[in-house]
């Protein structure tokens, strides 16, 4: 079997604060394999974008990644060259933030932005330039895409910036796209829209895609594969169908419990008590255990890596896996 | 049905326009700057009853903030009343007359002041009011603090050593404690995470089984409202589109854009099947600065037709809901 595209192995990304030492990511590990849609869901500041960034190599002090590995294209990327980094980033991998505003100068019209980031890593003249933006642009489903780049960002709608945004993370057709929350300002229908298109997208041009999120049911209907992350801890990941179907771990069951739409409508929704730790203060073992219906003294240990058919739950009682559970 | 309680009666609100520095110069300059106002709430009749939770739903920048905040007598509209059993929330002058209706907001953060501490926030507005003494001030506040499970213990703290959810239950607490009849909830739980949302839908439903409280529900997240509301209303471009009990408006919806709207929202879907799971509503809203003639949503409507270009529709009773809709107007043809 050939390397997957990329390949994170037990990653460890912390912060050294003055508080004292923040695991923003403790021990993650994942594949994605080219024309995949890994979906990251977790709740805020369970560490996706931290993952993401790490990905990048866009942690800066008082962050490092301590240990681990991550594999891109067969090449390690950790601890490589600033400058070769630099070179991957925007061409093999891109990302797109959930504020575009971030990511487009507001002082230069599109077009022109797209120039410069087509020139950052290769040479064009002019009229390739501009064939090449036009021919993204308009992949990304923006109507009328030459009246576009004349125009300045803040003179498009959020839902336009956002897919200029996601045009500039194609145009150098990167083998894969690091997307965090991008649709999460956004409005519904807006938000479907893109997450439509982006789902054709990937698939006809074949890019890897990880797509951080806290909305399960934007990962159900895009993502191929799901990880659960909690407290910068990976709790679940598989298939997301059948994940979110017959969900192993506590946590992603209690989530999917709560959902309004799975209940009858006015009753009161199964609730997971308490709130999530801080990363200073976690406690002993699982994360998850003080808020936990299925916890025991066992869980104040680390738990084991539960492996079944391609999914697999930390957790010392893991839920029965789906083939088990009523269909 | 029972008697109204709270109507929202021909409520319009026009919010007029801003001149910036930018468009003093230019027309110092003697460029022609046009200056258009936003209509944001047009035209829109409510009426809500004791108890009941009415859901407002739409894409933001819609109206349903600004209609929230007419309901709560906390702005002045520009034409049109509300009123409470009768009685205005609001006097021509723009001075709020109720303490009966109160609102909690999406950022509870934004909306608690950081330097008092949850004692002061909650005791204020009774104090001021009468509804408690400074010296029974403690006992009172904390009795709030019970009902939105909060610790008593937590009277002496400040809003930024809470976190969201817990922030969200003060910024409710501080709205029960001025004694209302009806709470208008601006999204509510939007800002909130996954497992925090449902503790705090969890809260406002034991709040009305325990306190008889009416609420005008904003939200943009469908399932949210359906769970909650009794009936819900659409909003699109300040204008309410469809309204019905949620049962129906869910089950069977009339609106072209309630349609579209419902079709457009990724499901959380566990079956292997895939297939259309969501169809997105194509195009853009148009801008509130410049909304177009007749039907609001004639520019993005499958169905859409001269008429409704031309006209725009009245909300007229369809099936078990009122659908403002040309199509239930007799035809989206103009007449010969
Ligand atoms: N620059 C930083 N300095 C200190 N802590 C940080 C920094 N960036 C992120 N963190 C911490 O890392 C944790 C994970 O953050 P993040 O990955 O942004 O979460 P998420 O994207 O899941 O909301 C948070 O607790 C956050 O406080
Ligand atoms: N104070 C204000 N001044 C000027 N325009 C406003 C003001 N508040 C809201 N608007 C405009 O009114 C419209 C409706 O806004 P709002 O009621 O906040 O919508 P929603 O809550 O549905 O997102 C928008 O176009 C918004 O820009
Ligand atoms: S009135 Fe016309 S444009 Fe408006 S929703 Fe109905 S059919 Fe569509
Ligand atoms: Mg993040
Ligand atoms: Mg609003």
């Amino acid at each position: 079997m050939t390397e997957p595209l990329l390949q994170v192995r037990d990653l460890h990304t912390h912060f050294f604060t003055r508080a004292g030492e923040v695991k923003a990511v403790n021990g993650v590990s994942f594949s994605v394999d080219r024309g995949r849609v890994l979906g990251l869901v977790g709740e805020s500041g369970s560490g996706k974008s931290v993952t993401g960034y790490s990905i990048l190599g866009l942690i800066d002090p008082p962050g490092r990644i301590v240990s681990g590995s991550i594999r891109f294209e067969g090449r390690e990327l950790v601890g490589l060259d600033p400058d070769e980094l630099r070179a991957l980033r925007g061409r093999r991998i891109a990302m797109v933030f959930q504020d575009a505003t971030a990511t487009l100068n507001p002082v230069l019209t599109v077009g022109r932005q797209m120039t410069l980031a087509i020139r950052a890593h290769e040479r064009a003249s002019d009229r390739a330039a501009r064939d090449l933006a036009l021919d993204v642009l308009k992949k990304v489903g923006i109507p009328d895409p030459a009246s576009r780049l004349n125009t300045y960002p803040h003179e498009l709608s959020g839902g336009m910036r956002q897919r200029v945004a996601i045009a500039v993370a194609l145009l150098h057709r990167p083998a894969l796209i690091v997307a965090d929350e991008p649709t999460t300002a956004l409005d519904v229908s807006v938000q479907a829209q893109i997450i439509f298109e982006m789902r054709d997208l990937v698939r006809s041009l074949g890019t890897a895609m990880i797509w951080i999120t806290h909305d399960l049911a934007t990962v159900s209907s895009l993502a191929d594969d799901v990880l659960v992350m909690y407290a910068g801890r990976m709790v679940e990941a598989g298939p997301t169908r059948v994940t979110l179907r017959a969900p192993r771990h506590p946590y992603t069951a209690g989530l999917l419990a709560s959902v309004p739409s799975r209940n009858p409508k006015g009753v009161d929704l199964p609730q997971i008590p308490g709130s999530t730790p801080s990363l200073l203060r976690l406690p002993p073992g699982c994360p998850f255990q003080p808020r936990c219906p299925r916890a025991t003294p066992v869980c104040r240990e680390d738990p084991p890596r539960v492996v079944d058919s391609g999914r697999e739950a930390l957790c010392h009682h893991p839920l029965p896996p789906a083939s088990q559970a009523a269909a | 049905m029972s008697d109204p309680h709270l109507v929202i009666d021909r409520v319009s609100k026009r919010f007029d326009p801003r001149v910036t520095l930018g468009d003093r110069i230019a027309a110092r300059l003697g460029a022609r700057v046009e200056l258009r106002g936003v209509q944001a709430v047009r035209d829109v009749s409510l009426a809500i009853a004791p108890g009941e939770t009415l859901g407002l739903v739409g894409e933001s920048g819609c109206g349903k903030s600004t209609l929230g905040r007419m309901a709560a007598g906390i702005m002045a509209p520009t034409s049109g009343t509300v009123r409470l059993e009768g009685r205005p929330v609001m006097s021509p002058g723009g001075t709020k007359l109720t303490t009966r209706v109160q609102t909690v907001f999406q950022d509870p953060f934004a909306s608690l002041n950081p330097r008092m501490s949850v004692g002061e926030i909650l005791a204020e507005g009774p104090v001021a009011h009468g509804l408690t003494t400074r010296e029974n001030a403690r006992d009172y506040v904390a009795g709030w603090l019970d009902r939105v499970g909060l610790d008593r213990s937590y009277v002496g703290r400040f809003p930024h050593q809470f976190s969201g959810g817990q922030r969200q239950r003060i910024a409710i607490a501080r709205a029960l404690a001025m004694q209302p009849d009806v709470l208008v909830c601006d999204e509510p739980v939007a800002s909130l995470d996954v497992s925090i949302q449902a503790q705090i839908i969890n809260l406002f439903l034991k709040l009305r089984r325990e306190l008889g409280l009416t609420y005008l529900f904003i939200s943009h997240d469908l399932g949210v409202v359906r769970h909650i509301s009794d009936r819900v209303a659409i909003m699109y471009l300040g204008r309410i589109v469809e309204i019905g009990t949620a049962d129906a408006l869910y089950a069977d919806p009339r609106h072209p854009y309630t349609q579209a709207l419902l079709a457009s929202v990724p499901r959380l879907m566990t079956e292997d099947a895939v297939g259309a799971e969501f169809a997105p509503i194509a195009g853009e809203i148009p801008s509130p600065l410049a909304p177009p003639p007749g039907c609001p949503f004639h520019t993005r409507c499958p169905a859409a037709g001269p008429r409704c270009v031309a006209e725009m529709p009245d909300l007229v009773p369809t099936g078990a809901q009122r659908v403002a809709c040309h199509l239930y107007t007799g035809g989206v043809e103009l007449a010969a």
